[in-house]
């Protein structure tokens, strides 16, 4: 580590490093072919400090913790060393790599809903952490189980204890995983993605949590990510690998600051991020008006939602879930309209209920002027031939045994009688919209990559010109430059088209970039509908402005004054608030201009 | 509570789906063009004493009526013919067989201990051996323990009960003499000799299932391993051990254990060739015995009791279930 800095926390460099990675290689035989993961990685963690390996996925990151564990499949050669305080880890025996495992560091995964095993309880799964490294009384354990849940900000530990995970949400879960990776006191916590696939205000918690144990416990941090933003809310020290190669290594804020390798100033470009936030007026959240049937234009709108209830049974004869509650909204002719809120606020269950595909309890659905809920079956099939749909994860709603080309030919030989020469030239004409090769026709789905399979099912959702396109988090399971140019041929396809566009996601920063107008959804119900720059710079409702405020950002900058470091609930209010101000000084000196797509 | 209902709103359930296959089982004995008050009457038969067979086993009767008078049988019992050649069936009285003159039910709890001797004892093995192999394949993948397991399981799956059943009392019975060929002995009055009856058609029938347990296991084994919770397991410090026997396996036993109720459910209906390779007297051999005499409130009995056993198992794995997986739970 050469990089000098007058941080504080670089103080401790003069002593000898925790983890000191040194001239780390990883290399996998796959069929006799040699595939290198992490090439000559060398950097140091501290006691005390948050280290951050940054890059996109295939970057490394991951198989160099999993080498710190002693955890990469059979089939890797890894050389190079690997010490914590001073003990080797490569090539150690599985006798110490076990007592090192959970004993000395702890690890968290990105998921953690799979990462639990899901027929075991919460406490369970901790006690056995515990008792595997400290043998003690049942009672013992189960007693540091309940202390360690309270100690993650978990309310009622005893509940959590006795839970399943699939009682659990996703916040909880990743709690008490972290109460299992800190369980034995750990020097080290490994914490790979660990709030990838949570929602924001979530993620907010707990990178606090993170934090706050960091300074409580004394335990140094390895964070795994891929969002410039989590890097900025919580890292000292940044390393960012390409293709398993470190291509620049320094601290938070001189990265952030002064990025010297190009890669990392693309990584940072293509961050989305959120406006400017003007001071909310204080005006009181106001319920969205009931749309007009006609614009001032005076053309219909491609959707109308008045007053639309969707709800799911419940169990056992127990109520009804309310997925949606009374919701109306428009899409006007050509706009693009994104739906925002968190998991399980309705989203999808609404983009859902436009396409005919789940009941309509009250209200009606019009879309293209037809009335989804009373339209017969026939009036579907011709409605869903001027609707196109975009699914989150490519790679599961692309089948995998048909090529591509056939893939975006079958809504063509679904609803046109097209020849099949003539099927294939639109097939070509569709794969150069979505900026793909027409070669690639004739490829399968795992022979592409991430962003190429989403950008065929773009290609396949608009081959009827459709009337209408759902997009639902289309970019969640990308990379962040590759999530970038998804939504620029988005955008462009849309205007090129000239779609209406009901764009779902969770992430604002996203919408910000896309929508002419947004509706955030809480709990079923629009709290807030707008044009996109006033809901996303003068939020009226609260719970807009603590989703903003949530969103993490990538300048360290935006969290110096930040004091604070308790995860006590009762503070998070005032983090929020304060977040909420940091927002609106600070990104005026951005490191990075804030760019239009082009 | 919860289970109390589960349990009541399930046996409710397995009622209704009993009636609907006896109801079937009934028609189809009533289309068959065979009568079996013909095959009782013995010759020469005139049209008299035909009538009277018929008056006597009830077939006179429109085959509604008759149904329910089956139906009756099984609650209150039920008398064929009057006066001194009057045969009482007793509740619960599932046909009489006018063939062996005998109840069916007896028929069938006469059978019951051979049958389900071979049945549990074989099911026990396959299941132990099947699962051990499966997993020690998978752990081992790619090693010479996994291809050996997985080339004697292709042999196992592809090998007929009967050719497996034949060679080993060729090898074992008469050319090594180590075991019995045949018959069987109870439980109660030799305990020694029920079980050296009984080593060889449990290893016969254990062979040919364990193949496929093996099989099943090491293919879920496989998948679990690769999943985030394994990985998790490993990187709290857990011994590899704990993580295949306690992480890992108990995923894997939760798709293992609903095959394991039916193939146990059906086999306990009577395990057919294996019971006439090695000349036991269970349901099987009385099943194949009822079919070759047309004795049809036999076969009706027989089938209706299969049926009821994998309906049971069926419940059964639904209960076990609950307890594996706390998903499904509620």
């Amino acid at each position: 580590m050469t990089v000098s800095s007058t941080e504080p926390h670089l103080a401790k460099a003069t002593r000898s490093p925790l983890l000191a990675v040194a001239g780390l290689a990883v290399s996998f035989e796959v069929d006799g072919d040699t595939h290198t993961a992490v090439h000559d990685a060398s950097f140091e963690v501290h006691a005390g400090q948050v280290l951050a390996l940054v890059g996109e996925s295939g970057s490394g990151k991951s198989v160099t913790a999993m080498a710190a564990l002693g955890l990469l499949p059979a089939t890797a050669r890894v050389s190079g060393s690997i010490t914590l305080a001073g003990t080797e880890l490569i090539g150690a025996e599985q006798g110490l790599l076990r007592d090192i495992r959970g004993g000395r560091i702890g690890t968290i995964f990105q998921e953690p809903m799979t990462a639990l095993n899901p027929v075991f309880t919460i406490g369970d799964q901790v006690g056995e952490a515990i008792r595997a490294h400290r043998p003690s009384s049942r009672s013992a354990v189960a007693a540091r189980v309940l202390e360690l849940l309270s100690t993650v900000g978990l309310d009622d530990p005893a509940r959590v204890a006795r839970s399943y995970p699939h009682e659990l949400s996703g916040g909880q879960l990743q709690r008490a995983m972290i109460a299992m990776a800190i369980s034995c006191d750990p020097v080290l916590l490994i914490a790979d993605e660990p709030t990838t696939a949570l929602d924001v205000t979530v993620q907010a918690g707990i990178l606090d949590l993170l934090r706050d144990l960091r300074t409580r416990l004394d335990m140094a941090v390895l964070l795994i990510t891929h969002d410039m933003g989590v890097v900025a809310d919580v890292a000292d020290e940044v390393v960012v690998l390409r293709d398993g190669q470190i291509v620049e290594q320094a601290a938070a804020a001189q990265l952030f600051a002064a990025p010297r390798h190009e890669y990392t100033r693309a990584l940072l470009r293509v961050v989305p991020t959120l406006p400017e936030l003007r001071l909310a007026q204080p005006k009181p959240p106001e319920t969205p008006e009931t749309p007009p049937a006609e614009t001032s234009a005076g053309v219909a709108p491609a959707v109308l939602l008045r007053n639309v209830v969707v709800e799911y049974p419940g169990r056992r004869r127990g109520q009804p879930v309310r997925a949606v509650n009374d919701v109306s909204l428009h899409i006007d002719q050509g706009k693009l309209v994104a739906l925002v809120g968190e998991s399980g606020s309705g989203k999808s269950t609404l983009g859902r209920a436009l396409a005919g595909l789940v009941p309509v309890a009250a209200g009606t659905v019009t879309v293209t002027g037809v009335e989804v809920g009373r339209a017969t079956r026939r009036e579907l099939r011709t409605f869903r031939s001027r609707l196109g749909i975009v699914f989150q994860d490519p790679a599961s709603s692309l089948n995998p045994r048909r090529t591509v080309g056939a893939s975006i030919a079958e809504p063509l030989s679904l609803h046109t009688d097209l020849r099949p020469d003539a099927q294939r030239r639109r097939v070509d004409e569709l794969l150069e919209a979505v900026e793909l090769p027409t070669r690639l026709r004739d490829r399968h789905p795992y022979e592409m990559s991430g962003g190429q399979r989403q950008r065929v099912a773009i290609a396949r959702a608009i081959a009827l010109n459709p009337a209408l396109l759902i997009a639902d988090e289309p970019t969640s399971a990308l990379d962040v430059s590759v999530q970038a140019r998804i939504l620029e041929l988005l955008r462009s396809v849309q205007r090129r088209f000239g779609f209406s566009c009901l764009f779902i996601s969770h992430d604002l920063a996203v919408v910000e970039q896309l929508a002419d107008r947004v509706a955030v959804l809480h709990r079923g119900r629009v709290v807030e509908e707008g044009p996109a720059t006033t809901v996303l710079r003068a939020p009226r409702h609260p719970y807009t402005a603590r989703l903003l405020a949530a969103a993490p950002v990538a300048d360290p900058r935006a969290r110096s004054g930040q004091t604070s470091r308790s995860t006590s609930c009762k503070r998070r209010k005032e983090r929020a608030a304060f977040r909420h101000e940091r927002v609106k000084y600070s990104p005026a000196q951005s490191p990075r201009p804030e760019r239009p797509l082009r | 509570m919860r289970l109390l209902r589960l349990i009541s709103a399930r046996l409710f359930g397995m009622i209704v789906t009993l009636l609907v296959i006896s109801l079937i089982t009934y028609a189809v004995f009533v289309l068959l063009p065979s009568d079996p008050a013909q095959l009782s009457c013995g010759r020469p038969c005139t049209p008299e004493r035909l009538a009277d067979a018929r008056a006597f086993m009830g077939y006179d009767q429109p085959w509604a009526q008759q149904y329910l008078a089956f139906l009756g049988g099984i609650v209150a019992g039920r008398t064929f013919g009057s006066g001194a050649a009057a045969v009482h069936c007793a509740a619960p009285c599932f046909g009489y067989s006018f063939r062996l003159n005998d109840s069916v039910t007896h028929l069938i709890l006469e059978r019951i201990p051979v049958t389900f001797s071979i049945a549990i004892g074989a099911a026990l093995l396959w299941l132990l051996i099947g699962v051990a192999a499966g997993v020690v394949s998978a752990v081992r993948r790619g090693t010479a323990i996994d291809r050996a397991a997985m080339t004697f399981s292709t042999i196992g799956v592809s090998a007929p009960s009967y050719l497996v059943g034949l060679l080993g009392i060729l090898l074992f019975g008469f050319t090594l003499n180590m075991v019995p060929v045949n018959g069987y002995v109870p439980l109660t009055e030799d305990p020694v000799g029920w079980l050296w009856h009984l080593v060889l058609p449990w290893c016969v029938l254990a062979l040919i299932s364990a193949a496929v347990y093996a099989r099943l296991t090491r293919g879920q084994m496989l998948e679990v391993l690769g999943e985030d919770y394994i990985r998790t397991a490993r990187a709290k410090g857990l011994r590899e051990r704990r993580v295949v026997g306690r992480h890992a396996l108990r995923n894997v036993l939760i798709p293992v254990v609903t095959v394991f109720g039916l193939d146990l459910g059906s086999l306990l209906g009577g395990a057919v060739i294996t019971e006439r390779v090695f000349s036991m007297p269970g349901l099987g051999a009385l099943l194949l015995d009822a079919v070759g005499n047309i004795d049809l409130p036999l076969i009706i009995g027989i089938t209706l009791f299969s049926a009821f056993l994998i309906i049971l198992a069926n419940f059964l794995v639904d209960l076990v279930y609950g307890v594996l997986d706390p998903r499904v739970a509620r």
